[in-house]
């Protein structure tokens, strides 16, 4: 936890190992022609010093050397950029089966939920062994997710899921920072991350829940109190004001632009908060605005109980009980879009 | 070739010729200064203004490396914490590293060095030194008022919602210095188009020339977008119209979008003059032409043209799509080239030169070591994989500084000594000033070094109170830089001095070659008594390396 005095880093994910050797390589580079430029200028710069009696003809500088020099150092970066580029895939790309947990910070927090409901302030359980995927976003400003232990990092955004996956290796207990400059307390926005076996860490999930419902649950009961269901609720005998949930997600939606969106996470979350953006084929855009009435956490509640009525095609299985990041969503699909 | 027929520069008239009337000494009122359009003035003017700006942000640096000694807050405040290098970085950016080399030895030199008698707009550029001193002196004001506590990076939404601090005052400062800085860029570009000497061909033009070129056309196409992004945050602030802030409908990405799209091109606003006066130091002391003149000068254009196609990767953690982290990836790669092309070349030019260890020497022999560890670690920082790890820790502080301190400040205190004789007519103490360039490479090393370390550890940046176990690597951080802060108030002191008691200088104390050596010290109001004619080659000493051949 970083109280020692070390000159390298804890590694304790399965990112950590190609992330250090990369890094390694690279010093090891980098100290080689640094060396090697110094000791040419040392070189250089006392054998030619003004009064020392050398040869000083010179020969015409031919633009080939140059070239060459240039030709020789392309191979060079660009093997360094696959090298990096094949490690940043396996970085940043989440498999299948993660476990999934939200992560929602605010100014200056860490708010975690796990998927039976189980929630954490400032302190995430996890076991060993499991890759676990947090889907995040933030309720005010940019942070950043930072476990230097695992090598990993990711920005919390405000109105956009971003997400970050990781498999911790070693049970204990390690860092996590808050890396984007957020406001007077940044520097105290810090907190651990537990890693345990996975029989300690079911012990410990199952323990203690308390009163933590699932998300899906607490989204079914405020889908309830905000009265979704007078308009969108399916079958009845008149016509419904909203479209059906009814395994809306991850199926295609006609708009009335003529375009046509897939409902996931963006898609649904945008919906809620700004309804008049992209509004369902067929349908007035009667919806209110629910911006600013319902926290972040509770967006994630009502998209789990959305999720839970069930989907076109079965949703990857990280995906369950939380909303997909944008790995699956092609860049700036996720982002917000003006409203008109 | 090598021995070139008659008037070779070196050989052109050389020992002091007494000139009574210089731009100095022409008239002493405080109103023929402040209302001078002579650009070696205005050039002092700014000397004034940067000095003035280094020390103040080098005041917070003090204050806040002291703070970092223990991991606790003891010094100050977090709010104060956050303002202070809120300050820091925003006083050496916008008020020194941007306007330091062009600004002052680009605007003494640039008429100079192509036989002009002045810069083409002369009293556009003296109204950039006003603009950029009213910018200064507002963020000032606005400092001792209340201070800032966004980052000099201004990140939405914090800064356009959440801050409470005087954010737009601040930006409205940067605004108006902004402008400073496309006049400066726009004086240049059309001076190097329109006024060379007859005979000085594009070709014969010194690099400092090029790499001020080059900046120009940074500054001209850069700083709007600056402009353009500071009017974006007043509007969202002032108006509460919705852009940046996703409770507003905005999104905060767009802002990193528009910053860095500015502020990595300024990266190389702040480089590439410091890469020009290194080509001159390394020419003057190793009395050699350039070695890849021209492939030298198209580096400079090609790092201005590939400076604008990186910006992305600020943004690998940001939420930018992985594709997008890839191609942002290699072009930052790509980007490496030209400038080690340069660092290649300078060193190639000692080879069979006539090596002389004065100051300015020392001083690019640093910015050699410097640069290239602030390079190749860019290298980390452009490889995604590693990038996510240190991203936003001081492994990225230590690498800016090595190019922005190691690189920017070690090549103008090597031109400030080069030039010193020029400019005022008198001769530093060369002892104190040897040992002033070994103490801030020694300082430099001894703070920034220790923050890799960290920065790979994990200590995030801008954190006012960390973990134990950071604090010994802190500890020498701050040691460092105690050393680095003496280190810079020596030269302070001795240019002073010399002044008064330094030894007048000669029209060429170095024998070096260039236009600005060929008049006397200090130069004539006009610059030369004489339009120049040029028929020599840059960089044309006795018996050195021929210009390349095209094969
Ligand atoms: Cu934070
Ligand atoms: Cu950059």
């Amino acid at each position: 936890m970083n109280t020692e005095f070390q000159l390298f880093p804890d590694a304790a994910s399965t990112t950590a190992r190609p992330v250090d050797q990369l890094y390694l390589s690279l010093v090891a580079f980098s100290a080689a022609m640094s060396i090697f430029v110094a000791a040419l200028v040392i070189y250089l710069a006392i054998k030619y010093r003004r009064n020392n009696d050398v040869d000083r003809t010179q020969r015409p500088t031919h633009a080939s050397t140059e070239i060459t020099w240039m030709l020789l150092s392309l191979p060079v970066l660009v093997f360094i950029f696959i090298w990096g580029a094949k490690v940043c895939f396996f970085l940043l790309r989440s498999p299948d089966g993660a476990m999934p947990i939200t992560v929602v910070p605010k100014q200056w927090m860490w708010k975690f939920q796990h998927a039976n409901g189980r929630r954490e302030i400032d302190t995430l359980h996890i076991p060993v062994g499991q890759p676990v995927r947090l889907t995040m976003v933030s309720q005010d400003v940019i942070h950043s997710f930072f476990v230097p232990a695992f090598r990993i990092k990711r920005d919390v955004l405000p109105g956009r899921y971003t997400d970050v996956w990781f498999e911790a290796t070693e049970p204990g207990q390690y860092r996590l920072y808050c890396a984007e400059y957020c406001g007077t307390n940044h520097s105290r926005m810090v907190g651990k991350i537990v890693a345990m076996t996975p029989g300690d860490f079911a012990a410990w999930l199952s323990g203690a829940s308390g009163d933590d419902e699932p998300p899906q649950v607490a989204g079914e009961k405020l889908f309830e109190q905000l009265q979704c269901a007078s308009c969108h609720r399916a079958g009845g005998d008149a016509p419904a004001r909203g479209p059906s949930l009814e395994q809306i997600y991850q199926r295609p939606q006609p708009l009335a632009s003529g375009e046509t969106v897939v409902a996931d996470d963006a898609y649904l979350r945008e919906s809620i908060l700004r309804p008049a953006a992209k509004v369902v084929a067929g349908y007035q855009p009667i919806m209110p605005t629910y911006e600013g009435q319902i926290s972040e956490e509770g967006v994630i509640q009502l998209l789990a109980y959305i999720k839970s009525l069930g989907s076109v095609e079965p949703a990857p299985p990280a995906a369950a009980g939380t909303p997909t990041g944008e790995a699956t969503v092609p860049q700036g699909a996720g982002r917000l879009e003006d409203q008109r | 070739m090598s021995a070139a027929p008659e008037p070779s520069p070196a050989a052109s008239p050389a020992e002091p010729v007494h000139v009574s009337r210089n731009y100095l000494n022409a008239s002493y009122t405080v109103r023929s200064w402040l209302l001078t359009v002579d650009h070696k003035r205005i050039a002092i003017l700014y000397l004034l203004g940067v000095t003035l700006f280094f020390f103040l942000g080098g005041a917070a640096a003090v204050l806040f490396r002291l703070e970092l000694m223990t991991p606790q807050a003891d010094l100050v405040e977090s709010e104060t914490y956050n303002k202070l290098f809120t300050l820091h970085g925003i006083i050496m950016i916008f008020f020194f590293l941007v306007p330091a080399i062009p600004a002052v030895l680009g605007n003494f030199l640039v008429p100079i060095m192509i036989g002009a008698r002045d810069l083409a707009f002369p009293k556009l550029n003296l109204m950039s030194w006003y603009l950029f001193m009213i910018g200064g002196v507002f963020t000032l004001w606005v400092t001792v008022a209340g201070g800032v506590d966004t980052g000099w990076t201004f990140y939405t939404p914090y800064s356009s919602t959440y801050s409470n601090t005087y954010v737009m005052a601040t930006a409205v400062g940067i605004f108006i210095t902004g402008f400073s800085s496309i006049l400066t860029g726009l004086n240049f570009v059309v001076t190097v188009h329109k006024m060379r000497a007859p005979g000085m061909t594009w070709f014969r033009l010194p690099l400092f020339i090029w790499s001020h070129y080059a900046t120009s056309l940074i500054m001209i196409l850069g700083t709007p977008v600056l402009a353009i992004t500071i009017l974006l945050v007043a509007l969202e602030r002032g108006l509460g119209i919705g852009i940046f802030d996703p409770k507003l409908g905005g999104d905060p990405i767009l802002f990193q979008h528009l910053f860095w799209f500015y502020s990595h091109p300024a990266v190389y606003i702040m480089v590439l003059p410091a890469m020009g006066v290194q080509s001159e130091l390394v020419a003057a002391f190793s009395k050699n032409r350039v070695f890849g003149y021209r492939f030298v000068a198209y580096a400079s254009i090609a790092i201005a043209v590939l400076g604008f196609l990186v910006w992305g990767h600020h943004m690998f953690v940001s939420g930018q799509s992985l594709f997008a982290g890839m191609v942002f990836s290699i072009l930052s790669f790509l980007i490496a080239i030209p400038s080690a092309i340069k660092v290649f070349n300078w060193t190639a030019t000692l080879h069979r030169g006539t090596v002389a260890f004065d100051t300015p020497l020392l001083y690019a022999i640093g910015f050699i070591g410097l640069f290239t560890i602030g390079g190749l670690t860019g290298l980390f920082l452009a490889t995604m994989a590693v990038d996510v790890h240190v991203h936003d820790t001081y492994f990225v502080v230590a690498h800016f500084h090595y190019i922005m301190v190691g690189g920017t400040v070690m090549a103008y205190l090597g031109g400030i000594h080069y030039w010193w004789p020029k400019i005022t007519g008198r001769l530093y103490p060369e002892g104190w000033a040897r040992f002033s360039a070994v103490l801030v490479f020694v300082g430099f090393n001894l703070t920034f070094f220790p923050q890799f370390l960290l920065g790979y550890l994990g200590m995030p940046r801008r954190y006012h109170v960390y973990d134990a176990g950071f604090q010994v690597l802190n500890v020498m951080s701050s040691a460092g830089a105690s050393i680095l802060g003496v280190a810079y108030l020596f030269p302070m002191c001795y240019l002073l001095w010399s002044l008064k008691y330094g030894r007048s200088a000669p029209a060429n104390p170095w024998g070096a070659v260039g236009l600005e050596w060929t008049t006397p010290s200090p130069p004539p109001t006009y610059n030369f008594v004489e339009t120049p004619i040029v028929t020599w080659e840059a960089y044309e000493y006795p018996g050195s390396n021929p210009a390349e051949v095209a094969d």
